[in-house]
């Protein structure tokens, strides 16, 4: 078991040293020097261009910067923002949780709606509901989310007045921040007004971001579930004399489930990338819309240091994914 | 069977033999499959009209997609209240027709599809045959390097490198092709190791044909069919995501009529004309449907096994 979890974890260091490796370049990449692009229209007399440039350590060798880098990345430090002049790094943190929240709820959405869905698909095969479903489902695969994200703002925040239009909490309150989740912060504090303005800022984000996840989950949920309903065991259950839910919620949704659940996890890149478009939409002061701003201000030390946190957050579910699948799947385990 | 010749017997005796039954040529036997599926029979339909629309949108387009007409600002679609026959589908923020931006935009998303898809498969397929043909290190140093493309979310991917390059159209097609590459490399790998050491292909080998050959005219052609499923897919990954990067503003610039661009332009009249805003969506929404239908609808005709 160790070892396996080794290997795996082996595996995704050059990987993880390949990303450092594009996004210490990224910075290279962009035109223009990385001080002229600091110091901005300003201009700089070159011999204090050669002082910065030295205390930078750009006039070093190439591979000699890389191990700086490397070595500041180990350690947390990614730079500076040449706008806030905060560190990358905390500002990242800091961001975070509004991303996480909207994305596990995003996912908590996909799943609670998608599943059923599935199952139901499945089991009525070739009915209106199924046809229902995979409909709709292959719709919400080929949504343009940012135009998706309009409409419902459109629907449900002018024309109904149901939910706000952005942010996520109304002006009214004010929470510390302890975990930065508002949901639990808002409940900490006790603030329960709190609590219903941050969720209601929630619905529509979580519908917008939850909508491919939701159309993966519940094609993936239906072939699964059609695979097993066909398998031997199924009609021993069956021919048992099991009722027909036991049948299918125990014997063939469990097994069902494995495909579900990596699916699930393959999703988290889904759901970053989308988080950035969502987040745009509805002002979410999460850290794709500050990626999408650093871009706007030319702020490639916070673009590149975001970049390097998002891929790495993504390796790491996906690590995770792996591993559990290891362990609740001998087969793989043994195989490798 | 042979005819006896005898001088007796008359030509015109018997076709007493049935004809031998062949095995259906592929190419019909797809075609039966696939006419079986209505969704996807749909979605070509759509497709040709968007394609035919796109290539003659100079004729079709009942206006000049740029021309700014200043007596026609906001005018609603011809069923509301204040609509004009003149515009079909309504006018922009500054007088444009929308219906002739769309076809115009039709054009730019069909051939931003073809571009990506071209690009990237040429690209990816490369890779991918040559990590599984040769193996070894260049497969584990080809497909690590796809894994660092892969390991970033692909729209973010598609952001960082439209922010490098700059924003327009032409980068935000490079963008996006650079971004689904690994999908078709891993996919060719994958073919491609399962064909390699089948009989057919070490008997090319003994025969004496060259790495090039193998590669090119004995496997590829095994390989084709889950490349063709994943290139249709991929036009709709392609529309999308260069729609995406218009509407972040790192795609095609205003005033090119391309949907996402045409989309973020309008984004501040969203509540005072709802259709500068909805149009471009159901364009988007459409096309990108039509393609994932008709790639479904290829999968399961390609690959009957698939079906479920």
């Amino acid at each position: 078991m160790l070892r396996f979890i080794l290997t795996r974890v082996s595996l995704v260091i050059p990987t993880f040293l390949g990303v450092t490796f594009l996004t210490f370049l990224l910075i290279r990449l962009v035109p223009g020097d990385p001080i002229e692009v600091r110091v901005g229209e300003r201009g700089i007399p070159p011999e204090r261009l050669l002082e910065l440039r030295h205390e930078l350590g750009l006039d070093r060798p190439l591979w000699h910067q890389f191990l700086d880098y490397i070595g500041g990345v180990l350690q947390g430090d990614l730079g500076v923002s040449l706008v806030t002049r905060n560190s990358v790094f905390s500002e990242f943190v800091t961001l975070f949780p509004a991303t996480l929240e909207l994305a596990a709820l995003a996912m908590l959405f996909a799943t609670v709606v998608g599943l059923p869905a599935g199952i139901i698909a499945a089991v009525r095969r070739g009915s209106i509901f199924d046809h229902g479903v995979m409909g709709i489902s292959l719709t919400g695969y080929s949504m343009p989310i940012f135009w998706w994200g309009l409409l419902l703002i459109l629907f449900f925040s002018v024309g109904l007045g149901w939910t706000p239009v952005s942010g996520r909490l109304d002006l009214l309150y004010y929470v510390e921040p302890v975990t930065g989740f508002m949901l639990i912060d808002t409940l900490m504090a006790g603030e329960y007004g709190a609590f219903w303005s941050a969720l209601h800022h929630l619905i529509l984000p979580m519908i917008v971001l939850g909508t491919v996840p939701l159309a993966v989950v519940a094609r993936m949920t239906r072939s699964a579930m059609l695979e097993v309903l066909g398998e031997d065991y199924i009609r021993t259950a069956k021919a048992k004399g099991l009722a027909g839910k036991r049948v299918i919620g125990l014997h063939a949704l469990r097994n069902a489930l494995i495909p579900v659940v990596t699916v699930i996890g393959l999703q988290v890149g889904t759901l970053l990338g989308g988080a950035i478009l969502t987040e745009t939409i509805f002002s979410w002061p999460g850290v794709g819309k500050w990626l999408i701003e650093s871009i706007n201000r030319r702020d490639y030390p916070a673009l590149q240091g975001g970049v390097l946190l998002i891929a790495t957050t993504v390796m790491t579910v996906n690590l995770l994914v792996d591993v559990l699948y290891g362990v609740l799947n001998p087969r793989i385990r043994h195989s490798r | 069977m042979t005819n006896p010749t005898t001088t007796g017997v008359p030509e015109t005796l018997p076709a007493a033999s049935p004809p031998v039954s062949q095995p259906p040529h592929p190419l019909v036997e797809f075609w039966y499959h696939f006419r079986q599926n209505k969704g996807a029979m749909a979605g070509l339909a759509v497709i040709l009209l968007i394609a035919v629309v796109a290539l003659f949108a100079d004729v079709v387009a009942p206006h000049d997609p740029n021309i700014q007409y200043r007596d026609a600002i906001l005018v609603p679609p011809v069923w509301q209240e204040g609509g004009r026959w003149a515009f079909l589908l309504g006018t922009d923020d500054i007088g444009r027709d929308m219906l002739s931006r769309l076809i115009f935009g039709a054009r730019l998303s069909m051939m931003i599809g073809l571009i990506v898809v071209t690009l990237s498969l040429a690209v990816g397929l490369a890779l991918g045959m040559i990590a599984g043909f040769f193996g070894g290190v260049t497969d584990a140093l080809v497909m690590r390097f796809m894994d660092i493309l892969l390991s970033l979310p692909s729209l973010l991917l598609a952001v960082v490198v439209a922010a490098i390059l700059g924003p327009g159209l032409v980068n935000a097609m490079l963008a996006v092709s650079i971004v689904v590459i690994p999908h078709y490399a891993r996919l060719t790998r994958a073919a491609v190791m399962a064909e390699t050491n089948k009989d057919y292909v070490v008997a090319s080998r003994v025969a004496g044909a060259g790495p090039l050959r193998l590669m090119l005219v004995v496997i590829l052609p095994n390989c084709v069919a889950p490349l063709i499923v994943q290139a249709t897919l991929g036009f709709s990954t392609a529309i999308l995501d260069a729609a995406a990067l218009g509407f972040l503003g790192l795609g095609a610039q205003p005033p090119t009529p391309e949907w996402g661009t045409m989309l973020a332009s309008s984004l501040q009249f969203l509540q005072r004309a709802p259709w500068v805003v909805t149009w471009p969506g159901v364009a988007i929404l459409v096309t990108v449907l039509a393609f994932n239908l008709l790639g479904d609808g290829l999968r399961d005709a390609l690959d009957p096994k698939l079906k479920r």
